[in-house]
């Protein structure tokens, strides 16, 4: 009998071209999926990029102060009391007045005038005279803030008949530039500054502070507790239901929403232990908890990952267990155990959900200098911006973000660079 | 043995069981010491869970002294603002989860519609098709998007996609509020990608090559391999990684805070705008307030219901990406 | 040395030893004096329990979470199996070379001092040198290295690395030597010194060899025990069992009909 039907090879041959655009078709969607993430990411940096690069440089109007000692210190004494509670704006409007004679009469004009320059600018010139009282009594040309809408003017966020100048206002700006006495210079205010309600002062220094202090905390506990406790379960522990429990309960941890450890925070720490609202030393402690089941994961990875016969060799030696973990396992995992809390560390510097559990996004002005001054964080910076109406609070926004960012490149490149140079292959 | 003549010169040795002296007398209190120490800190995850499962109970139980469970479970509208007056939490009915339940559902359902499909492919590519070189270029860029914090998705959300889906979708002729549920939704997808992809990649990987031999040997294409044999023999892993997305989804809160509303509607729109538990969960512990108010309360029953949830969800996962490797192992 | 078997006290005996991996039993009802300052090999086919046997002597088999040890094992005719033993003390004592050389990631002279060092062995740092020196020249190995006793141990050929752990092990100045197949991963050349040095070491130290290789066996050992599934078939002068075995099991394995 022979088999009744055709030969294959026609069939198959007939199925080729279509199996060969299906195939194309399947490698295809695999590179769009990649391209897509790629195009998203771009998209996310560069939408990012342009809205807060302009953050970085703010616009700024030369005045010709005179530091009149009859306002700022009529008892000439010096006391830097009387200097720092001193009238400074009545400085700043006397130098507008010397510009502008002619807006000056009317007090409605006055008003308008001094409201193109940034209140910061009285500010600014009391740090100057305090740091040198010699310069009372001098006139001289300082370089202040504009106000921020100004500013969004200049930089061209905002058209001039949006409305939210007078002709007038216009006019004298006009006038300014003409002068030459309006420039865009780096912004170090933005580095310098705590938050501010007006955006042209506002900066991220309280903010940088507040997460410093908070991973700060979040390391001390995290990284001893958790590399301990991966010490533990990877060396010593009994394999037995008790310690396949902990490893299901770890694993689970590590995929809790971040929001429920700051549940857990507000009803242990701030409810039960009665600790400080806004700290960054309670932020650092949820954020431990959060980053904990991360570090022990990693730890045991790297511990497993170095051949049991180093282990065998030590012991067979005499060492003990302890010995042979802290003088060889531990060592030759220490790069992978580093690679892993870095990482564990970026995370928890994004972290935001847990602290707003926790009461840590209170508006700050002042920075933190420790770990239980009230503080903001990075992220938590970036979120109340956000939800700013100003519109130069949206660069702001988008400035932190890259500041944020930058760090967290920084810190994962370290992590990559470590991993590079020390990763050992058994 | 006491008579125990040892052969040879070596010197009669003390006894093995001698108790260790001096200096290695401390060293062996001192190993004790420690081994209690690391034994205590594998202990800390453990109590945390603890911590956080009864912190949960005990405000929750709290709260339904004052709601209900019945009423928080099923009742169709949520609006704890108008609960002024503490008598009336009770009656007013206005802790009812169910508008929180679909929004968070189809939120999540919307990202897992970008998630999965974009997370199945990159993994699929990376593992199957991408060179070394196209790996090492691939790789990191889910990697970098993992790396990104939620608060900027959220903002880039609220940016740039909001905007789009509004712009686009009027257009088209569809009504759409400023926070939809797309938006939020999309982005949060994207955020989920790097999870799905780098599980589904481990689980693909480990996939023997036996098996891809074997339907290479027949003929097959890659793309027939992979859809016939590599993806079905890999599917409980996947399942997993996809659960993982979704628990991901559900827990995921900045964006959702950012992008998506704060209006308890019943709605499967997703050009409307929807709320999530963890929306709510921020909204109602931002401001001042009383630590044991019903609305601080809520919050926290709102947190148990999440973390059943996802613990449901991560178990199943874990277990089933467990039980695949060690299939293969 | 030239002691005529009867007048030699066993260094190790084990009686009725049974090991059991989790429910499957690897050892059955083992019975073996070990001589001091002989060679003794354990031969016999893969998977017959020559390691387990070996990793009993110094309870090596004690990291194995699954592993349960019976029976009477003695060193110098105290019970090594004892709740209380020292496990450091008796692992001090019975050294160990493993199959495929595991130098430690550190510097060659940090290598052999570890042992030492852990010990308390050397007073000085001078000391130090002297025992990294005359362990390594006793493993044969000092001429090769002298230049280099910073350089990572690891940078070692295959042969110079296990060379360094015997000398790592004897740096500790052990009574007994346990080798598991210790030239397994070697070229002949590097065997041969190793078979040499195993001779030499003979004088000083009681050695217990597995191995493969029948001709190894019966160049460097004084005695041989046979291994087969478990049992400990034959044991006896190495001469005898390689020229008149007793047992036609231990007779087939060495003409090569069964392994
Ligand atoms: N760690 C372990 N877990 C479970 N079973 C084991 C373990 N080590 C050894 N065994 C089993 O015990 C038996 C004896 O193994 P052993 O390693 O002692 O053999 P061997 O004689 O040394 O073999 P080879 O010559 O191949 O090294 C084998 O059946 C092996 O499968
Ligand atoms: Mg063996």
């Amino acid at each position: 009998m022979t088999d009744p039907r055709q030969s294959p090879t026609e069939t198959i041959l007939a199925s080729l071209p279509r199996r060969r655009r299906a195939e194309a078709r399947f490698h295809f969607y695999g590179i769009a999926a990649i391209g897509i993430a790629l195009g998203f990411l771009i998209l996310l940096i560069g939408a990012i990029g342009h809205q807060g690069i302009g953050a970085f440089s703010q616009t700024e109007i030369a005045l010709d102060v005179t530091l009149d000692e009859s306002v700022l210190d009529p008892s000439g004494t010096r006391d830097p009391e009387t200097l720092s509670t001193a009238n400074y704006r009545a400085v700043v409007r006397a130098a507008l007045g010397e510009i502008f004679p002619e807006a000056v009469r009317k007090r409605r004009d006055r008003r308008k005038l001094t409201a193109l320059v940034s209140i910061g600018a009285g500010f600014e010139l009391r740090e100057l005279v305090l740091a040198d009282p010699g310069l009372i009594g001098r006139t001289m040309r300082v370089w202040v803030p504009a106000d921020d809408e100004v500013d969004m003017l200049f930089k061209g966020v905002t058209v001039r008949d949006s409305g939210r100048f007078t002709e007038k206002q216009l006019g004298w700006l006009d006038r300014l530039e003409a002068e030459g006495r309006i420039r865009s210079a780096f912004n170090w205010r933005f580095f310098s500054n705590g938050d501010s309600r007006e955006p042209e002062l506002a900066g991220i220094l309280g903010a940088m502070s507040g997460s410093f202090f908070a991973l700060v905390t979040c390391l001390a506990l995290s990284f001893p507790l958790g590399v301990m406790a991966a010490i533990y379960l990877e060396e010593f522990a009994p394999r037995n239901r008790w310690t396949d429990l902990v490893e299901i309960n770890i694993n689970n941890l590590a995929a809790v929403p971040s929001i429920v450890f700051g549940l857990l925070g507000l009803a242990v720490f701030l409810g039960f232990m009665g600790l400080a609202r806004s700290a960054p030393l309670v932020g650092g402690m949820v954020l431990a908890l959060m980053t904990l089941p991360t570090i022990i994961i990693v730890t045991r990875a790297s511990l497993h990952a170095v051949p049991p016969s180093i282990r065998e060799a030590a012991i067979g030696l005499g060492a003990s267990r302890m010995q042979a973990m802290l003088h060889h396992t531990l060592p030759l995992a220490t790069p992978g155990i580093m690679t892993g809390t870095i990482i564990g560390m970026a995370r928890a510097l994004g972290e935001l959900a847990p602290l707003i559990m926790i009461g840590m996004v209170a508006f700050i002005v002042d920075v933190p200098q420790g770990l239980l001054d009230p503080a903001s964080a990075l992220p938590v910076q970036v979120y109340i911006w956000a939800d700013s109406p100003e519109r130069a609070f949206a660069e702001k926004t988008a400035a932190a973000i890259i500041v944020l960012l930058a760090f967290l490149v920084v810190m994962n490149l370290t992590a990559v660079i470590l991993r590079r140079r020390f990763e050992r292959r058994w | 043995m006491a008579e125990a003549v040892t052969a040879g010169e070596s010197a009669p040795r003390s006894s093995l069981l001698a108790a260790p002296e001096g200096r290695r007398a401390r060293q062996v209190l001192g190993e004790r010491i420690l081994l209690g120490l690391l034994a205590a800190s594998s202990v800390v995850a453990i109590l945390t869970t603890i911590g956080i499962a009864l912190s949960l109970l005990f405000e929750t139980l709290r709260f339904l002294d004052a709601v209900p469970l019945f009423d928080f479970l099923f009742g169709l509208n949520w609006s704890p603002q108008i609960a002024i007056r503490e008598d009336q939490v009770g009656s007013s009915g206005a802790f009812g989860v169910v508008p929180l339940l679909v929004g968070t559902g189809l939120i999540a359902a919307v990202a897992m519609t970008v998630a999965g499909p974009l997370g199945l492919f990159s993994a699929i590519y990376l593992a199957e098709y991408a060179s070394p070189r196209a790996r090492s270029f691939a790789k990191p860029i889910l990697e970098i998007l993992a790396g990104i914090p939620t608060v900027v998705y959220g903002f880039f959300a609220v940016l740039v996609v909001a905007p789009f889906v509004r712009d686009s979708s009027e257009a088209a002729g569809f009504e759409v509020s400023s926070e939809s549920a797309l938006a939020a939704g999309v982005v949060m997808g994207v955020m989920i990608v790097p999870i799905v992809s780098s599980i589904a990649d481990d689980v693909i990987s480990a996939v023997p090559q036996s098996l891809r031999e074997g339907a290479y040997g027949l003929g097959a294409t890659k793309s027939e391999t992979v859809r016939n044999i590599v993806l079905p023999a890999a599917l409980p892993g996947i399942g997993g990684a996809l659960l993982l997305g979704v628990s991901r989804a559900i827990g995921e809160t900045m964006i959702v805070v950012m992008a998506a509303g704060l209006s308890a509607q019943l709605t499967v729109n997703p050009l409307q705008a929807v709320t999530t538990i963890t929306v709510q969960m921020v909204t109602l512990l931002t401001g001042d307030q009383e630590f044991d108010s019903p609305k601080t309360l809520a919050a926290f029953a709102l947190g148990l219901l999440l973390f059943i949830a996802t613990l449901i969800l991560n178990l199943i996962a874990l277990m089933l990406v467990r039980r695949y490797q060690e299939r293969y192992d | 040395m030239d002691m005529s078997p009867s007048t030699i006290r066993p260094k190790l005996t084990a009686r009725g030893v049974n090991v059991f991996y989790g429910d499957a039993q690897a050892l059955n009802q083992v019975d073996l004096d070990i001589r001091a300052h002989e060679v003794t090999a354990l031969i016999g086919p893969s998977g017959c329990g020559k390691s387990t046997f070996l990793r009993c002597l110094n309870r090596m088999n004690d990291l194995i979470e699954i592993c349960r040890v019976d029976g009477d094992i003695r060193l110098d005719g105290e019970d090594i199996y004892d709740p209380a033993v020292n496990l450091v003390y008796l692992r001090a004592r019975i050294g160990m070379v493993f199959q495929k050389p595991n130098p430690f990631p550190k510097p060659i002279y940090d290598n052999v001092a570890y042992g030492p060092k852990i010990h308390g062995l050397a007073r000085s740092r001078a000391e130090m040198d002297e025992i990294v020196a005359s362990s390594l020249e006793r493993a044969g190995l000092w001429d090769e290295v002298k230049d280099r006793l910073d350089a990572p141990a690891t940078g070692l050929s295959g042969g110079q690395q296990q060379r360094l752990c015997i000398a790592r092990a004897i740096a500790v100045r052990p009574e007994v030597i346990l080798m598991d197949e210790p030239c397994s991963s070697l070229d002949p050349i590097a065997t041969a010194r190793i078979e040499a040095l195993m001779d030499e070491l003979r004088q000083n130290f009681t050695i217990v060899i597995v191995t493969h290789s029948m001709q190894q066996a019966a160049r460097v050992s004084q005695r041989t025990a046979f291994f087969h599934l478990g049992d400990l078939v034959e044991v006896g002068d190495t001469d005898t069992v390689f020229t008149q075995p007793v047992d036609p099991r231990t007779e087939s394995y060495i003409s090569g009909r069964i392994g």
